[in-house]
């Protein structure tokens, strides 16, 4: 009886001190959000700085963008994110308000010794007739006609592609649709698709180390992958016939120069945007939010307009893309229509 | 007298939690099952059985769904590593029981548990890091120049040596599976009656004689039973094999080609299914792996029980 005693206490005196290291600086409910993996690493960054700042807690899981649209719909968590922009349709149907957050840019990145330090140039038709396993060698004449001064050897290619079911992928098969009708006709776009050839690696990091570790390979892959793997990227050619590398201002260009129509909850896709100087390949991922939810969505909106305001320098470290101010000032307005701001 | 009521109470109180524990587990395994039948039941209705297990397309965007390459795939790997596995564990198996000295006998044993012990995913990463390249550079180009070079099975070694393929696989899976294969084979070695070996000994049987004729026959099922748990196990295994695999939803044309499995499918598209009947698909392929594992584990058990009460 004594032992229980004992045990009883401490039990209580432990519990107290949790309770008193877990108080909030100032009273509020945590917000809890689930979705896509992509922007896990840049919210759970802004979580713990917004939490520091103003004592509210913003508790994100990524279980996949098909897992958050999904309990969004079904109003089990406070926001949900997806790498996917929903139909504005789709959105009516679920009751659901949705807007971009930040912008990630999807590169090639290729592994050909031969080349040096010389960069590739592809277009969107070599790059689907690539991935067609229509152009089946390093040296075909149409990757020779893009690419003049290069010395490409007679290697068979091997594309590399994301197995598991992703956002990068959705963007990535979504520009192949824009430039490629073969491409439309037999694959389509989508978080997975029907690949004919290569091989597939799992996530990002999966990707950037096949690439790097094999030779004649060919791999998409998001852009901070790419850097932080110091991997050979290639440079593309964009909707203006222009040849343009990967780089934030590029990417940036891309979102400004994509329809992002508030009427439309910001529904559109960044690819082969018609900018002079935008990079062809680059996606926004997207919070939902449920449309009765006031209160709670005023939360949401606050920590997403303190993110707008203090957190570009985050997403920039982690290799992100803020949204132009252009797009934030639409984004506020869309709020504000909604008696949300 | 009171304390006697009491001490009957407890008994019967305790009696009753350990059947409701058993009783746990076997309404665990009826619930996943309903779950999983339920959950795939707008696949089943859309493709029907046949149609499922024998069509090869996998096409998310299409949404049509057939699971030809993934049984297949999950099926020709655990195969495989059975292969390559079972020569290897018997091996430790008859060394641990029969030859070494006890001095041996403790860290191999140890040794063999604590493979079993490691998590799968530092089998994947360390496949992809570590044994894939080695694979790519030196183990499958040697054995295109030579068994390549061979009619007929020169085909299995054909196509470009990347090192993610099913040969990798294969081999990653049967590394997984050896603990297991060779501590069950084991474990069957040691029911064998000591007097059925001391007499052929006596008989004057050389110790390769006792293993081939008393020991290996009297515990045959027993084997038997350990590789079909071992490949109920290689069946089910998810993340080694993922990294190594290559993932491309196509049959092998060699042992050098990319191709998936059920577990894999699963662990890849699960979250990012957004579509209804590609989720119902998914359940569905599960509910095909279920009921596979289950019925082979259910010969493996039955082989071991006959073993055992002999």
């Amino acid at each position: 009886m004594k032992k229980i005693l004992v045990l009883f206490i401490f039990t209580a005196i432990l519990f107290s001190c949790k309770g008193k290291e877990e108080a909030p600086k100032a009273p509020g409910k945590t917000l809890n959000g689930a979705g896509a993996t992509f922007p896990y690493p840049l919210y759970s960054s802004w979580a713990s700085s917004y939490y520091k700042e103003t004592g509210k807690k913003v508790n994100y899981q990524s279980i996949g963008s098909g897992g958050g649209i999904r309990q969004i719909t079904e109003r089990t968590v406070d926001f949900g994110a997806s790498d996917m922009p929903l139909k504005p349709e789709e959105l009516e149907e679920k009751k659901l308000l949705q807007f971009p957050t930040v912008i990630g840019g999807v590169v090639v990145a290729v592994n050909i010794p031969e080349l040096g330090e010389k960069t590739l140039v592809l277009d969107g038709n070599t790059l689907c007739k690539i991935f067609l396993g229509d152009i089946k060698t390093w040296d075909d004449p149409q990757l020779k006609a893009l690419n003049p001064g290069l010395n490409l050897p007679s290697k068979p290619i091997t594309p590399v592609y994301r197995s598991d079911g992703s956002g990068t992928t959705a963007i990535f098969t979504h520009y192949l649709v824009d430039v490629c009708p073969k491409w439309a006709k037999e694959i389509g776009f989508g978080t997975s698709v029907n690949f004919r050839v290569g091989i597939g690696a799992k996530g990002n990091e999966g990707v950037a180390n096949y690439v790097k570790r094999t030779p004649y390979t060919i791999g998409y892959l998001e852009y901070a992958y790419a850097i932080q793997n110091k991997i050979p990227v290639t440079n593309l050619k964009n909707s203006q016939g222009k040849i343009v590398s990967p780089s934030v201002e590029t990417f940036k260009e891309a979102a400004k120069t994509s329809k992002l129509d508030p009427a439309k909850h910001f529904y559109t896709w960044m690819t082969n945007a018609p900018g002079e100087n935008s990079w062809p390949i680059a996606g926004a991922t997207y919070i939902l939010l449920a449309k009765e939810k006031v209160e709670v969505n005023k939360e949401v909106v606050k920590f997403f307009d303190w993110a707008f305001s203090q957190g570009d320098k985050s997403a920039l470290d982690l290799h992100y893309v803020p949204l132009p101010e252009e797009v934030k000032a639409q984004i506020r307005e869309y709020w504000k229509s909604q008696g949300l701001y | 007298m009171i304390s006697s009521k009491k001490e009957y109470l407890f008994n019967a109180f305790f009696l009753l939690i350990t059947g409701l524990s058993a009783f746990l587990i076997i309404v665990l395994l009826l619930g996943i099952f309903v779950v999983l039948f339920s959950e795939s039941l707008p696949a089943i209705k859309k493709f029907g059985f046949v149609k499922f297990i024998t069509t090869p397309t996998w096409d998310p965007v299409r949404e049509i769904f057939g699971g030809a390459i993934p049984l297949f795939g999950t099926l020709v790997t655990s195969f495989l590593a059975l292969i390559i596995a079972v020569p290897i564990a018997l091996g430790i198996a008859i060394f641990i029981s029969e030859v070494a000295p006890r001095s041996v006998k403790e860290p191999i044993g140890t040794a063999i548990e604590l493979l079993a012990a490691i998590p799968s995913i530092i089998y994947g990463m360390w496949g992809l890091f570590t044994l894939a390249p080695l694979q790519a550079k030196y183990v499958e180009p040697f054995l295109q120049s030579t068994l390549g070079k061979l009619p007929y099975i020169g085909k299995l070694f054909s196509g470009v040596p990347l090192g993610i393929d099913l040969l990798t696989a294969s081999l990653i899976l049967s590394i997984m599976i050896i603990p297991f294969t060779a501590s069950i084979a084991r474990d069957a070695f040691q029911l064998v009656p000591a007097v059925l070996k001391e007499s052929a000994y006596g008989l004057g049987a050389t110790k390769w004689e006792v293993i081939k004729d008393v020991m290996i026959p009297y515990c045959k099922l027993g084997i038997l039973g350990g590789i079909g748990l071992s490949l109920g196990r290689a069946l089910g295994e998810t993340m080694a094999v993922a990294f190594v695999l290559g993932n491309l939803n196509q049959f092998p044309s060699s042992l050098f080609s990319p191709t998936t499995t059920v577990t894999v499918k699963l662990a890849n598209e699960f979250t990012e299914a957004e579509k209804d009947i590609h989720l119902a698909s998914l359940f569905y392929l599960a509910l095909l792996l279920f009921i596979m594992s289950f019925t082979i584990l259910a010969i493996a058990k039955y082989l071991i029980q006959r073993t055992r009460n002999r």
